[in-house]
């Protein structure tokens, strides 16, 4: 019998019943809530006089519609009134049923994907859930990880399990080593690239290979964080030591003799030798570029290198008509250079780089150079407080700010722009978010998705510009 | 929740691949605290040409006219034919309240992103998958004639055309069960607690760094 995957062993550790129509019961050892997909689900318990299963399961922050700025202001900051009625809402949900909540004033509020790391709420082989498709993050500490709705985060509170199928095994190994100024995001760009925002569907994609052993946990993180942009619900990497390093001496872990015995467990959380995956994707590390997304859904990208594609090369039909229509919104021209897109804004920040080394990157860049005249906005949200005082400390907002960037407070941001960070109709912004949908940062916006490293370069030149010729 | 079992309606072609759920319901709506009232937003950036916003009387907001939802024929419709990847993005279950808030009970398309396919049976809503070239062939048969409409059978897992052609669908037991008997799954679920509590109890045992509420 052919050994089992990560994806198995998480799988079998929390299946508490199988039943037979196909479907399972799987345990959540850990929920994250936020205000926008959690108050129905609150409300749903309220209407069936149901109480949480577990309330030290769950973990709650503010994050999507939090300002960036005027932070100790606290809810009064909030200008938009159906913003802070959400914000207030998870406050009093929160307060009512005893769920530990980092409210918007606390130096622990973050992105939720921020934050359960950066605590140690989330643990190597801990199952859990959000309403949040990019959940999937925390599979980078050997995590089942799922992105779920609205009626499941009731359903998890009411019951703590899940009603899941499983998935199908998939491995993406990156194989040799990244170049210099390459990073995760440009991995997992790279990757949905060559497999398509559908690639993932269906599957639990496990990252490999050398070039992923290599990364820290920041972009590991990246990486996972963006299976759901190639389709997956779940992304994992396997436990080694640069993850039990990370863990180590966070509030929410493990010590003494607990501790011991959890490493003992996790180091096990890896796919045994012998497994057998449904799908696997291979690519090279070293020959990976850095990337930059030219149209409307994540798969739509290219090496910095690299031109816009000329739609009359695509034979499937349906894929031209995609492509048309991508560069109608977004503007450009076939066959245009990536390196001639001019740019409005420049955003840093999101659940998928605002992490401590994603800053660091990105001020590496920025340093004793200035944001360019053309553009009207460049800032910097990191993801969390603690990441804000870190970063602090390191002096990095100094460099920012000399170099004419914003410095802002944590959240979500311009990411999703349901705050009051966005785009203007038309506007070519370099994001290090995960989504370049229509309209994603703000209505008719135009999101090119980067590094922070490429943000930055872009932030200094106005343009889109390879940024190891800024770090050479 | 809302039982499916049979649905007769008219269907609306959404002629495009990877329509994500900001395109269904724009991030601004998702500030609401209710589950309703989000189906005159649904597709709000393709529908009107103005940038939508909360609270808003949308009958007066300059709607696009070449926007298939707009065209009189289309206005009573209650089948999405969509394409490929639909629903892809966010997690948000306000898409498919928006879809249902709209009057849709049935989309068909080729495939679907997951979360957004298994947030449709949360909420009576029934995600088909056919074949692309079946997709194709109801895709010229919509646009070809005003007011043509499919029938769907969740028991017998059929659609069928006006000329009585008929097309078999796969859908998972346990999601067709609860759909077709309109099952509260938290009420089936906690059938379980006992055995919940059992897996709970050794776990708190065998790994007991997973029960810690931190500090």
């Amino acid at each position: 019998m052919a050994g089992k995957t990560l994806y198995d062993k998480l799988w079998d550790d929390h299946l508490v019943k199988q039943r037979d129509d196909g479907s399972a019961l799987i345990y959540i050892d850990r929920q994250l809530l936020h205000e926008v997909t959690s108050p129905q689900a609150f409300e749903g318990l309220r209407l069936a006089g149901r109480k949480p299963w577990r309330i030290d399961a769950n973990l709650a922050t503010p994050d999507h519609n939090v300002p960036t700025t005027d932070r100790d202001k606290g809810i009064d900051g909030i200008v938009d009134p159906v913003s802070r009625t959400q914000v207030e809402t998870l406050d009093k949900n929160c307060d009512e049923f005893g769920i530990l909540e980092f409210k918007i004033k606390d130096q622990r509020q973050g992105i939720v994907h921020v934050i359960g790391p950066e605590q140690g709420a989330t643990l190597p082989g801990m199952s859990i859930v959000c309403g949040d498709s990019h959940t999937s993050t925390h599979g980078a500490f050997g995590c089942l990880a799922h992105g779920i709705g609205t009626s499941e985060v009731e359903h998890v509170l009411a019951t703590q399990c899940l009603v899941q199928k499983k998935m199908k095994n998939m491995l993406v190994k990156v194989n040799g080593k990244l170049g210099p100024g390459v990073t995760g995001k440009d991995v997992v760009l790279a990757i949905i690239g060559k497999i398509g925002t559908a690639g993932g569907t269906g599957y639990a994609i496990e990252f490999g290979g050398e070039a992923i052993r290599g990364l820290s946990m920041e972009g590991r993180m990246t990486i996972c964080n963006m299976s759901i942009e190639a389709g997956a619900r779940v992304g994992m990497v396997a436990v080694d030591d640069t993850t039990i390093d990370y863990v180590k001496g966070r509030p929410f872990s493990p010590k003494g003799e607990t501790w011991d015995k959890a490493v003992a467990y996790w180091r096990t959380l890896h796919s045994d030798d012998d497994a057998e995956f449904d799908k696997v994707v291979e690519l090279d590390g070293s020959a990976i570029q850095p990337q930059v997304s030219w149209g409307t859904s994540p798969e739509m990208v290219v090496g910095v290198d690299g031109n816009v594609p000329d739609p009359e090369q695509e034979d499937d039909p349906i894929k031209r008509e995609g492509i048309v229509r991508a560069l109608k919104y977004m503007g450009l021209a076939p066959n245009q250079k990536i390196t001639d897109i001019k740019l409005d804004r420049v955003f840093i920040g999101s659940c998928t780089n605002s992490r401590i080394e994603d800053l660091r990157e990105a001020a590496a860049v920025v340093k004793g150079r200035k944001v360019a005249a053309s553009l009207k906005q460049a800032m910097v949200v990191p993801g969390s407080g603690l990441v804000k005082a870190q970063a602090e400390q390191e002096g990095l907002d100094k460099v920012f700010v000399e170099a004419g960037l914003e410095w802002r407070d944590p959240g979500c941001s311009m990411c999703l722009a349901m705050n009051a960070d966005k785009l203007g109709q038309g506007e070519h912004c370099a994001s290090t978010s995960n989504r370049n949908f229509e309209g994603r940062q703000g209505f008719g916006g135009r999101t090119h998705l980067v590094s922070p490293a490429m943000a930055a370069a872009a932030a200094v030149t106005g343009h889109f510009v390879d940024v190891r010729d800024l770090l050479n | 929740m809302r039982a499916f079992t049979q649905h007769k309606g008219i269907v609306a072609p959404m002629d495009r691949s990877n329509v994500d759920t900001d395109m269904i319901i724009p991030k601004q709506f998702l500030k609401s605290i209710k589950r309703t009232g989000f189906g005159p937003n649904l597709f709000d950036e393709l529908r009107y040409l103005d940038e939508g916003k909360p609270d808003q009387d949308c009958s007066q907001r300059p709607i696009n006219p070449d926007f298939m939802l707009n065209q009189e024929r289309y206005k009573s419709s209650s089948i999405l034919l969509a394409r490929r990847n639909f629903g892809c993005g966010s997690s948000r279950e306000h898409a498919p309240w928006a879809l249902d808030d709209f009057g849709f009970r049935v989309v068909i398309a080729p495939s679907y992103a997951d979360i957004f396919y298994n947030n449709c049976f949360k909420n009576g809503l029934l995600p088909i998958v056919l074949e692309e070239e079946i997709v194709d062939q109801l895709f010229r048969e919509t646009e070809a004639e005003s007011g043509y409409e499919l029938s769907v059978d969740l028991e017998a897992k059929t659609v069928t055309t006006p000329s009585g052609q008929s097309f078999s669908f796969e859908v998972d037991d346990f999601r067709r069960h609860c759909l077709l008997n309109g099952l509260d799954d938290i009420g089936v679920t906690l059938e379980d607690a006992d055995t919940i509590r059992a897996y709970e109890d050794a776990r708190r045992s065998s790994a007991p760094w997973l029960f810690n509420a931190g500090n």
